[in-house]
């Protein structure tokens, strides 16, 4: 045998590719649609009150539907976050910047969002932030939407207020 | 062994299903569907057990979305299985044999029409030497149907025969996808599909979700006039690798059918999503001609992928609580080509 047949094979290419159609659910769709308009809709769970953003097909906490819709306005605090200081591939903004859990006022549930328009090292659990919306010609039903959300410069929560949120 | 009993089922299915593909709008329905029938509440199902796919979803955890329909506030007691809900209900008869848990709650769904079945089942194969020629479902199947129609172990009336059978069948059943009356002559001159297969040998590719009740001895006894005791329940494999395998035959599936028992049967809910595997099905697991075949219609009258081997034993049960049988059985199986076979006996006790 020669050394090419006596070496192992360490590896094989297998390249997989499937397709999928995504569709949002009826509760996705209104949150997607009254994005296109500038609106945060979320809906609160008619047993246990709470409000989810964006809304979700039953409450997990009780697993019933979340019917009640709920307009929010586009201002929270952070409750957490993380500063990315580690490029990838397709990165959109040049590191560090802010990944944070924004709670918006009025909701239980935070999203994931970017915050921006201050030193990543000034973020900070509490920080009060404000939606930043991209030029209303360029809105469609994403949450891209928003831009960014930035500080508003106002005193931060008391961690008391959101520490059931974390 | 406890006795355990299926106490309740339901069920969705449909061609395409609108909704996102963690299908928590139609479990949530289904939940409320059987605390209905048992007159139960969350806090009554000790176990909660689901079965269901990430690569049938297109996204990963898409069955810890789905937890989302049971509700985990208090915690729930809560498994998974990247299986046919069928084996989900296997995992929960077991936990209920440890005599850890009571009851259990064990849910399946599966949305087919996000993406493109056949191609997405080929991942199940060898992934070093199968997958990466991306022999589909269909193809496997039609080698599979050559093979016996060569050896006249079955031939195309046959298989024409089996699909007007399941269609009229399906007639009465409100979530079949397919059903009505077609007749062998019409079946017979269609037009060849993936040769030897017409497109109604193959089950139609179908969405769906559907859940069964499990409760033991007494607390079966307490929400079913007539529960239907599991007296069998085993599943079996067949090598992975389809050359060694002798496509004809399923061997895993005479010996799942021996080990649970199934002599006697009267009624017999088999998954076989080909209209040749039925043939195959009834001779491994010994159905003649007295044995009711999928009186349900079966998997090609509707194919909810990874509830639909749940949704036999669900049938085959329902028929005993409903005391139109006294004993039945319920098919499930996985993998290519009749590869992992599952067998569950029910029984009605007076």
């Amino acid at each position: 045998m020669t050394t090419a047949e006596r070496s192992p094979v360490t590896g094989i290419l297998t390249p997989v590719q499937l397709d999928y159609t995504y569709a949002a659910s009826a509760e996705e769709s209104r949150f997607l649609r009254g994005l296109a308009e500038g609106k945060i809709l979320g809906q609160r769970c008619p047993r246990c009150e709470k409000v989810y953003v964006p809304p979700r097909g039953a409450c997990p906490v009780d697993g019933v539907p979340t019917r009640d819709e709920v307009e929010l306005p586009d201002r929270g605090i952070v409750t957490t976050f993380c500063i990315v200081n580690v490029p990838f591939l397709g990165q959109r903004i040049k590191p560090p910047y802010v990944s944070a859990y924004i709670l918006l006022e009025g909701a239980d549930i935070p999203f994931l969002h970017l915050v921006l328009g201050c030193e990543a090292s000034e973020v900070r659990m509490g920080m009060r932030v404000e939606a930043v919306w991209k030029p209303r010609d360029e809105w469609t039903t994403s949450m891209e939407n928003i831009d960014h959300f930035r500080p508003t410069g106002e005193p931060d929560a008391a961690y008391e207020s959101f520490a059931a949120h974390l | 062994m406890r006795d355990v009993a299926v106490v309740g089922f339901a069920q969705r299915q449909m061609k395409e299903f609108e909704g996102s593909p963690t299908m928590v709008e139609l479990l949530v329905p289904i939940i409320g569907e059987l605390y209905e029938q048992t007159g139960w509440t969350k806090a009554d199902i000790d176990f909660w057990c689901s079965g269901s796919s990430d690569y049938l979803a297109g996204r990963s955890f898409s069955f810890v979305s789905a937890v989302d329909a049971i509700g985990t506030l208090p915690p729930v007691n809560e498994s998974h299985v990247e299986m046919d809900a069928a084996w989900a209900l296997y995992e929960a008869w077991v936990k209920i044999q440890t005599g850890e848990v009571d009851t259990a709650l064990v849910y399946g769904f599966g949305k087919s029409s996000a993406g493109q079945l056949r191609r997405t089942l080929a991942l199940q194969l060898d992934p070093y030497v199968l997958t990466p020629l991306w022999p589909d479902t269909v193809s496997i199947a039609a080698m599979q149907a050559r093979l016996g129609l060569e050896q006249d172990l079955w031939d195309e009336k046959t298989l024409a025969e089996v699909v007007a059978r399941s269609r009229a069948a399906a007639g009465d059943n409100p979530y079949a996808v397919l059903s009505g009356d077609v007749s062998v002559a019409d079946l017979l001159a269609e037009p060849l599909f993936c040769d030897p297969l017409r497109r109604h040998d193959c089950a139609p590719v179908s969405d769906g979700a559907a859940a069964i009740v499990l409760a033991a001895g007494d607390r079966a006894r307490s929400v079913a006039d007539r529960p239907a005791w599991i007296t069998g329940f085993q599943h079996r494999t067949d090598a992975q690798a389809l050359g060694v395998r002798d496509l004809t035959r399923s061997p895993s599936a005479a010996a799942a059918g021996e080990a649970a028992g199934v002599e006697g049967v009267d009624t017999a809910e088999v998954y076989a999503p080909f209209s040749h595997q039925e043939p195959i099905l009834r001779r491994e697991l010994g159905l003649d001609e007295s044995v009711t075949v999928n009186p349900s219609g079966g998997p090609l009258c509707g194919n909810p992928m990874f509830s639909a081997g749940l949704v036999r034993i669900g049938e085959a049960a329902t028929r005993v609580m409903a005391g139109t049988s006294d004993k039945a059985l319920g098919h499930a199986t996985s993998g290519p080509a009749l590869q992992q076979n599952l067998v569950c006996v029910v029984e009605g006790r007076n």
